[in-house]
């Protein structure tokens, strides 16, 4: 999944006004659950303008998963509203490495970004990957999305020792 | 790869000012600190005011202080005023030429430049300062150091 940033695709017009979140000690960091499954596609969806119910389906059935790799799908949740959430999983020996951290999308609502909330669900992955027993964290990102890039540099991610490759088969 | 020295000067200036934010501090202060030549720091600080990256006071008390905000600087953004990045900066062989090697060496050479715009527009001035703070180069040090003596009981 990538780490879209575009602006909301949904027309104002039908947006309803909710309480802008003011008071970040109200906002809080859990686990999604199931029931929180709309909300998290439309957020999503909301945000990049696609609908992805299958990944999003795929995602909730690993995060429950004890036989598969565990992922993670935490959620910012204030005033009764998702306002971000964050994926992650700890993948083991992919491209021959040890176990380590995966974050595969943050996505805070962008008409309350720049209050910490991105810093919050990435803090509270890096906690649940170091609780689950690893030490690295790795994520890979489109190179023209600055603002997200910037972002994991804040939070002093740093190149890897990888280079990602593709082609196009004919 | 190498940056220019009024890049690299800029770039001392701009995190010295913006580690200070509460004094004004002189280009002399900053090029005594790094070892630089004031002269040429001055001219790169004149740069960096036309920019509007830094302002000067006159006066006493007076110097440099930072009026970027240093969440939104980029490294990008302070290189670009001394030389050119990307695609653009490197003459990659002859431009006329429209052989295949010119072309594939070319594309490769793109490959590089483009890692390098977003990596200098990916880190502002206020995740530098975190990094200073962080030296991860110590502890890799420490580690590499450990790991020697370490080898040399064996």
């Amino acid at each position: 999944m990538s780490f879209h940033t575009e602006h909301a695709t949904m027309p104002i017009a039908i947006m309803k006004p909710r309480p802008v979140v003011q008071d970040m000690d109200r906002l809080h960091i859990r686990a999604a659950i199931a029931s929180d499954s709309p909300a998290l596609m439309a957020l999503d969806e909301e945000v990049t303008g696609l609908a992805k119910r299958q990944y999003w389906k795929e995602s909730f059935a690993r995060s429950k998963s004890r036989r598969q790799s565990p992922r993670f799908v935490l959620v910012a949740e204030a005033n009764g509203r998702i306002e971000g959430f964050i994926v992650g999983e700890i993948r083991a020996w992919e491209f021959g490495e040890p176990p380590c951290g995966w974050v595969f999308a943050i996505q805070v609502r962008p008409k309350i970004r720049l209050k910490g909330i991105a810093t919050r669900l990435f803090q509270a992955l890096c906690g649940a990957f170091r609780h689950a027993g690893v030490t690295k964290v790795r994520t890979i990102m489109a190179r023209d999305n600055h603002v997200v890039l910037s972002f994991f540099r804040s939070q002093g991610m740093m190149a890897g020792p990888f280079i990602e490759l593709e082609t196009t088969l004919d | 790869m190498k940056l220019q020295k009024a890049s690299s000067f800029a770039l001392y200036a701009v995190l010295e000012l913006a580690a200070n934010p509460e004094h004004h501090l002189s280009g002399t202060e900053i090029a005594d600190k790094y070892g630089i030549s004031a002269h040429h720091l001055a001219k790169v600080l004149r740069d960096l005011g036309r920019a509007g990256i830094v302002e000067a006071e006159r006066g006493v008390g007076g110097g440099y202080r930072l009026s970027a905000n240093p969440k939104r600087l980029t490294l990008l953004d302070v290189i670009q005023i001394f030389e050119p990045v990307g695609p653009e900066s490197s003459p990659n062989g002859d431009s006329r030429s429209a052989t295949d090697a010119a072309t594939a060496l070319r594309v490769v050479l793109d490959e590089l430049d483009d890692h390098t715009v977003a990596t200098f527009r990916s880190i502002t001035i206020s995740t530098m300062l975190k990094l200073m703070a962080r030296r991860p180069w110590a502890h890799s040090a420490r580690a590499s150091r450990s790991s020697r003596r370490a080898a040399s009981r064996r």
